[in-house]
């Protein structure tokens, strides 16, 4: 299932002339990088990972999804963190999983999000999208649909997302159309077979009146398994680059390709790492990560259940805490576009096994190269919910052996027989 | 991103001072340390506000006959009021503020 990510650009342009002007009414105009660098009240961007359960194993899953864990909130437990967060006034959640929609209470509890003022966006492979729902969520304001699509043609997204997932993808986008779902959005994850797909993606997104988001593959989840193989050649970095730049104000991407505007412009957007500070995930178990691609101990800020509940571990957390305090640039210091890239994404540097405080290992100025190829050991994600097929490693030992036929011919053992050496040949 | 660079006068007309405005009744307003936050959720567009001042006056809308009463409620002075109408302009091109209907037509309930 792909990622809600950062923050989207609902709310982009309105962020830079708002902050313009009240940047004006200011004495000293701060920019908002800089305040947000201290942390808020209350998440601007929150992913609620619903549920680990999936019908379908990506390979760049970004959460290991595809079984349920048992240990899964409650109806009751979720619709409290929704209370928590209409308190906290949380706008709205990005919902995505696994396939959220795969949960029997999920539209029970995105009416109940909804009614209590906390908007919702979910991500989802479409597998639920009947006209019927269709037409469902059509009818709520405070919904978005965000419908995941690794390729424009069956071809390149099968390969990743599974055979069939691109005729349910496009099923669910018709059926949302045919409802009046406007600006739904198509959302991609860039990855090296799908870059030179770009303007296609763009047609097809028109096509269904949807809006296309671009977003960038981390090394999280299965993903560190097939990063190597699927994330963009340096070339098709500059393509996307120049491709966003083009085509920015049409797109949305989730704030992810921070670490590209060392290419040059800045690209619209925050361009920080809002992990903990804007941003941050809660997953199936009601654990809180500072962001949702570091589903790891490390960044494991504290549990919903909790007696003090989601607000404190915002509020409160050592991790959380520290994140908000000034990072230092370590080994991107001296480097000219440090303030553009301000390092790039932090997941993607601890699941690669770089240091957290050099480059990021899509770094476009290619500082991290020497570090990639010196790379050992690389952190393993902290669960593993894949289906039991979607992650052997290869051949399971097994060792067979034959009974001679002199024995076979001898009775079975009774299932009653008391002897300890029994259906073993006598010597 | 041009959110670094303040905006003049020129660049932008102030709002209407002497008329009434008041918050869309689709936005929400959330308090933070610098300022507030503000969601449009018929836009789905989010808007800072940079100033705790400006959230005052913001505030202060809905029950002041004009914006011009909402800035003295807010305790501006004279001469800050243009550069205060320029940051409300802004809210009001993005829908954040709008002029109150003579019958509030409430689309979403809030």
């Amino acid at each position: 299932m792909t990622a809600n990510s950062l923050m989207d650009a609902p709310g982009m342009t309105g962020v830079t002339s708002a902050a313009e002007t009240t940047g004006a009414a200011t004495r000293a105009p701060a920019r908002l990088v800089d305040l947000f660098e201290q942390g808020l009240n209350s998440p601007i961007c929150l992913t609620w990972e619903l549920t680990y359960a999936c019908n379908l194993s990506c390979a760049h899953c970004l959460s290991s999804s595809g079984r349920r864990d048992p240990r899964e909130l409650t109806t009751a437990e979720a619709k409290a963190v929704i209370d928590e967060l209409e308190a906290m006034q949380v706008f709205y959640v990005n919902i995505g999983g696994g396939e959220p929609t795969i949960r029997p209470d999920f539209f029970e509890l995105l009416d109940y999000a909804t009614e209590h003022h906390v908007g919702v966006k979910f991500s989802t492979n479409g597998v639920r999208l009947t006209p019927e729902i269709a037409r469902r969520l059509a009818a709520n304001d405070y919904v978005d649909v965000q419908l995941s699509l690794d390729g424009a043609t069956a071809e390149v997204n099968d390969a990743v997302r599974g055979a069939g997932s691109y005729d349910t993808a496009l099923r669910a986008a018709a059926n949302l159309a045919e409802a009046g779902m406007k600006n739904f959005k198509i959302s991609v994850v860039c990855t090296r077979h799908n870059i030179p797909q770009l303007d296609d993606f763009k047609a097809l997104a028109d096509r269904y009146g949807a809006q296309l988001r671009l977003t960038r593959l981390r090394p999280s989840g299965r993903g560190a398994d097939v990063w190597d193989e699927l994330h963009p050649l340096p070339g098709q970095q500059r393509e996307l680059y120049d491709w966003l730049t083009a085509n920015g104000d049409q797109v949305l991407t989730g704030d992810s390709f921070f670490h590209l505007s060392a290419f040059g412009a800045p690209l619209p957007g925050l361009n920080l790492c809002g992990a903990g500070r804007v941003v941050c995930l809660i997953d199936p178990v009601g654990d809180v990560y500072a962001c949702p691609f570091a589903i790891h101990d490390e960044f494991l800020a504290g549990n919903v259940r909790s007696p003090g509940g989601f607000a404190e571990v915002w509020r409160d957390s050592s991790l959380f805490r520290r994140l908000r305090e000034p990072q230092q640039g370590g080994a991107c210091t001296s480097c000219s576009f440090y303030d553009s890239c301000k390092g790039g994404c932090m997941a993607a540097k601890f699941f690669t096994g770089l240091p957290l405080d050099g480059p990021d290992p899509e770094c476009v100025q290619g500082h991290a190269e020497s570090l990639l190829d010196a790379r050992r050991e690389v952190p393993k994600p902290s669960g593993d919910h894949s289906h039991s097929r979607t992650r052997r490693t290869g051949a399971v030992p097994v060792s067979l052996t034959r009974r001679r036929t002199d024995e076979v011919r001898r009775p079975p053992v009774s299932a009653c027989d008391e002897s300890p050496l029994a259906g073993f040949p006598r010597t | 991103m041009t959110a670094s660079k303040p905006a003049g006068p020129a660049a932008a007309p102030g709002l209407d001072l002497d008329r009434a405005w008041t918050l869309h009744p689709q936005v929400s307003v959330r308090p933070e340390p610098f300022g507030a936050l503000l969601y449009h959720f018929g836009t789905r567009q989010l808007s800072f506000l940079k100033d705790r001042r400006l959230l005052d006056v913001v505030s202060a809308l809905s029950s002041a006959s004009t914006a011009r009463a909402a800035c003295a409620a807010a305790g501006l002075r004279a001469e800050e009021l243009p550069r205060y109408a320029t940051a409300l302009a802004t809210l009001a091109r993005s829908s954040m503020l709008v002029e109150p209907a003579p019958s509030t037509n409430r689309t979403v309930a809030s």
